[in-house]
Order: structure tokens, then C-alpha cells, then sequence
């Protein structure tokens, strides 16, 4: 009895050998080591509208920006609905690693140069390493140099800086949907009225929708925080489409503010969106503008060397 | 007692019978080329897995979309986001085996033509294919090579028409492993 137990036995084990190998070859050297995936393309481009996403430019990759903005759309036909008053501001982004990027700008509105460094301090992934979110820093610095027009005061060159300080929080919630919160320091050397603060605090939303593979639709909101600026300013508030081309990435959008740098449209944004009540009709204010973002990579990964 | 040792010894004679004449490799090298004369398409990876089992024939790889290097990031990022949709389908695998095994002496050395025929699940779509490749016995161990077409149509890999001209339909792969005898697993 025993014997034919043993005998079975063994059958039955050497059947399911055989089977378990049969069935998948692969299994047999063990799954992949587990590997840590990133979340990739949360955002289109490395800007949401005006401010920065949590993307950042690739390493070795230029990153040339054109970016427009006009004249309220209420100018109508005679301005071509504001296509007349257009501010550009030429800029390139370069990636140095796949965290650390840095880009220079000049816009033509004031005559601002500016420049900035965004370091992605957390990864979103999953897998090995299991991290919600993507937290980046971003240092930004902007210096007018528009002609001291006013005789009866010098300007020195600090009065003439801005900078920006910027954490950025954001989450790929979906293949379509990513999300992002910046909390953002404004520090202006020189304010414009005595009412405003030197620092300004905001706090930014910004989010991405995609449509297709291809276009997707944003929305930028920067909210400053009561009692810093003026009366005479407002919140900023974009929205906006991204349309992917391949090598390039068009953003256009509608907004109520006019500038390009983190000074101009966080703290010194005249037009309101709904402006029910002042003299203004409602969406007044509201100006059309683009991003054309086009990407060249510099230096090759090291595996086609 | 002396019967269980001998039946312990024919389980475990049995187990390494089966491991004998399998060979694998996780460092296999697989590239692809899509370029057209618009546009360099060309990728590449060292991290496939090839297990071939010599007894049988039985030939299976796989590879993560995600490993993936190319040239320019964007083009990184558009293969995984918008073409191979790598975080729904991460995996491409091939299983099948070499057909005219026969012709294939692994007691000796030399460069052996074979015919391999199989599936092919890519992009969520699974295909059975047909490729000429060439199996190097050396030693002990076994080197596979192969050269094959894949169809974006066949697996459902769009292309819209903006960019139709830039990306070849027909793309070139091309599959290289150095397997090593596969022991004790």
C-alpha cells in the first residue's frame, strides 16, 4: 500500500512539473525585479499657462518658448479683437538633468528679463518606491529695465528685481486628469502703491484635462491672500487649450491678465473676469494669448553615443 | 526507509531532468527602428528576458514597453503615452518555439537557422507570427538572434495622419540574447 502511495505519488508530482513548466517558460526566472515607474507627462509642457507645471524639460533638451499675449478682446474689430497689442516674450528652458532645469527670458511688456531654476525635489510613482505626489521648487527672478522716466527719483538696480519663490504640488490623477497646488512667494523690491506689501503671498490652482492624446484643456487660478495688493488689482484666472503637434506644443488661452512673469501676473493684474458692476461690461478685461513650446535635444542619451 | 531515499532521490533526479536544456537570459537586447526620411524613430533596450527550453523547442521573451530608450525624450514620452499606451499594456511577450528544432545539433558548435512561429501579445493585441532567426550553440551556452517586422495596424498601434509620413508603419525589430544554462530555478 505504502509502496503504490509513493508510486502515485511521485507520478503526480512529475505530472505537475511538467505541467508548471509547460504552461510558462517565463515564470520560470522569477518575476522582473520590481522597478520604480514615474508618472510622465502630467502636463503637456513644462508651463501650465503663465506659471510653471510640474513638468520639467528633459535632460539635454532645449526647450524654445514663444509666448504672446494681446490687447483685450473687447477692442473689437478695430484692434482685431486686441491681435493689435501684442507683448511677446522669447525664452529657452534647458533640462541639465531630468530634475534640475533652468531657462532665461525677455519680454518685450516692461522690458523684463527673467530667469529661473525648477528642481523636482519628490517623483510621483509607483512600484519599488511608492510616491503620491511630484513636489517641485522653483526660484524665479525678474529685472525691468524699462527708462527711468521719472526725474524726480533714481532708480537703483534693486529696485529694478523681483524674485519668486514657488513649491509646486501635483498629482497625475488619471491618464487624462493631473492636478497642482503652488503655494508662491512674491518679493518686490519696489511696489507700485503704498498699499502694497513687499511680499506677496498667493496660493495657485492649476489643472489639466485631457480630451484626446492630443489636446487637452488647462486652467490656471492664482489667488493672493487678503490684505497684500492694492485695491486696484485682482486674482489672476486662465484657461486655456493645449494642442500637441509631435515636436511642438501650442497653448492658447484666455485670461485677464497681460503678463508673462510671476511679478506681473500674480501681483499686478488689472482686469477682472466678471466685473459686473464697475463701468467695464463683463469679460471686458479678457485677453487672448499663446505658448508655442518646441523641444530640440542637445545631448543623446548615453546608449546612442 | 531505504524506499522513501530512493523515492526522494528519483523526485529530485526528476526535477533536475526537467531543468536540464533550458536556457535564459534577462539582459537581452531588443531594438526596434521606425524611422522614415522625415523622422529617426529608433529604440532601443538591454533588459528583455528570453527562456528557451532546448528539449522542446519552446521559445518565450518579454520586454517592458517602459525600458524603452530612444534618442529624443518626447519622443519617449509620445511612444509611451500616445502610441503603446505603456501604462495600460506594459509588457510585450512573445510565446511560441522553434519549429525545425531537428536541424539544430547542441552537441556542437556553429550558427543554426531556425524558423520560430508563436503569439505575439502587443499593445493588448495578441498575434500569431512567423520569424527567421538564428540560433548559436556555443559551449554551453546558446545565442538567439532575430530579425522581424512589426505592423502598427496589427496591433492596433494608431497613427494619426498629422504625423503619418513621419513614422513607418512597418517597423524593424530586432531581438539578440546570449542565454546561459538555466540551473537550480
Amino acid at each position: 500500500m505504502k509502496k503504490h502511495l509513493f508510486t502515485l505519488l511521485t507520478i503526480f508530482f512529475n505530472l505537475f512539473l511538467l505541467n508548471a513548466q509547460d504552461d510558462d517558460l517565463l515564470s520560470l526566472v522569477g518575476e522582473d525585479q520590481p522597478t520604480t515607474e514615474y508618472a510622465t507627462a502630467a502636463f503637456k509642457t513644462n508651463r501650465v499657462i503663465n506659471g510653471h507645471s510640474i513638468e520639467n524639460t528633459a535632460a539635454g533638451v532645449l526647450d524654445v518658448k514663444i509666448a504672446h499675449r494681446f490687447s483685450p478682446i473687447s477692442e473689437g474689430f478695430y484692434d482685431i479683437f486686441g491681435l493689435d497689442g501684442a507683448t511677446i516674450r522669447i525664452g529657452v528652458d534647458y533640462g541639465i538633468t531630468d530634475r534640475l532645469m533652468v531657462g532665461i527670458g525677455r519680454n518685450s511688456f516692461e522690458k523684463i528679463y527673467d530667469g529661473f531654476a525648477k528642481y523636482k525635489i519628490l517623483r510621483q510613482s509607483t512600484g519599488k518606491v511608492n510616491m503620491p505626489i511630484t513636489l517641485s521648487y522653483l526660484a524665479d527672478f525678474q529685472i525691468t529695465t524699462l527708462r527711468n522716466t521719472d526725474p524726480d527719483r533714481q532708480l537703483s538696480f534693486s529696485d529694478r528685481l523681483y524674485y519668486t519663490h514657488q513649491l509646486l504640488l501635483g498629482r497625475k490623477f488619471s491618464e487624462n486628469f493631473s492636478a497642482q497646488l503652488m503655494p508662491t512667494l512674491v518679493h518686490r523690491n519696489l511696489v507700485p502703491t503704498p498699499q502694497d506689501n513687499n511680499d506677496v503671498i498667493a496660493i495657485g490652482f492649476a489643472a489639466r484635462q485631457k480630451v484626446s492624446k492630443r489636446l487637452a484643456l488647462t486652467a490656471e487660478y492664482y489667488y493672493v491672500l487678503p490684505n497684500q495688493i492694492s485695491d486696484d488689482f485682482t486674482n489672476s484666472l486662465s484657461v486655456g487649450f493645449d494642442v500637441e503637434t509631435g515636436g511642438h506644443v501650442f497653448q492658447f488661452h484666455f485670461s485677464n491678465s497681460q503678463y508673462m512673469t510671476y511679478k506681473g501676473f500674480i501681483t499686478e493684474t488689472t482686469d477682472k473676469w466678471f466685473n459686473r458692476n464697475g463701468t467695464d461690461n463683463i469679460l471686458s478685461g479678457i485677453r487672448f494669448g499663446f505658448n508655442i513650446a518646441r523641444v530640440f535635444t542637445i545631448v543623446k542619451p548615453k546608449a546612442f553615443e | 526507509m531505504k524506499k522513501t531515499s530512493w523515492i526522494v532521490f528519483l523526485l529530485f533526479f526528476a526535477t533536475i531532468a526537467h531543468a536540464q536544456g533550458k536556457f535564459y537570459s534577462k539582459t537581452a537586447a531588443v531594438s526596434f527602428n521606425a524611422t522614415t526620411p522625415l523622422e529617426d524613430i529608433e529604440a532601443q533596450t538591454g533588459t528583455g528576458t528570453i527562456v528557451f527550453d532546448a528539449q522542446t523547442g519552446k521559445l518565450e521573451s518579454t520586454v517592458l514597453i517602459k525600458a524603452f530608450q530612444f534618442k529624443r525624450a518626447l519622443m519617449q514620452e509620445h511612444f509611451n503615452e500616445n502610441y503603446l499606451e505603456s501604462s495600460k499594456y506594459p509588457k510585450a511577450t512573445f510565446k511560441g518555439a522553434i519549429t525545425n528544432l531537428a536541424d539544430v545539433n547542441f552537441k556542437k558548435d556553429g550558427a543554426y537557422k531556425v524558423k520560430v512561429k508563436g503569439t505575439m501579445e502587443l499593445h493588448g493585441v495578441k498575434k500569431d507570427m512567423t520569424s527567421d532567426g538564428t540560433l548559436t550553440v556555443a559551449g554551453k551556452n546558446v545565442k538567439v538572434n532575430s530579425d522581424f517586422i512589426v505592423k502598427c495596424a496589427d496591433y492596433d498601434i494608431k497613427i494619426p495622419s498629422v504625423v503619418s509620413d513621419k513614422i513607418a508603419k512597418e517597423v524593424k525589430v530586432k531581438v539578440s540574447g546570449d542565454l546561459q544554462p538555466l540551473v537550480g530555478k
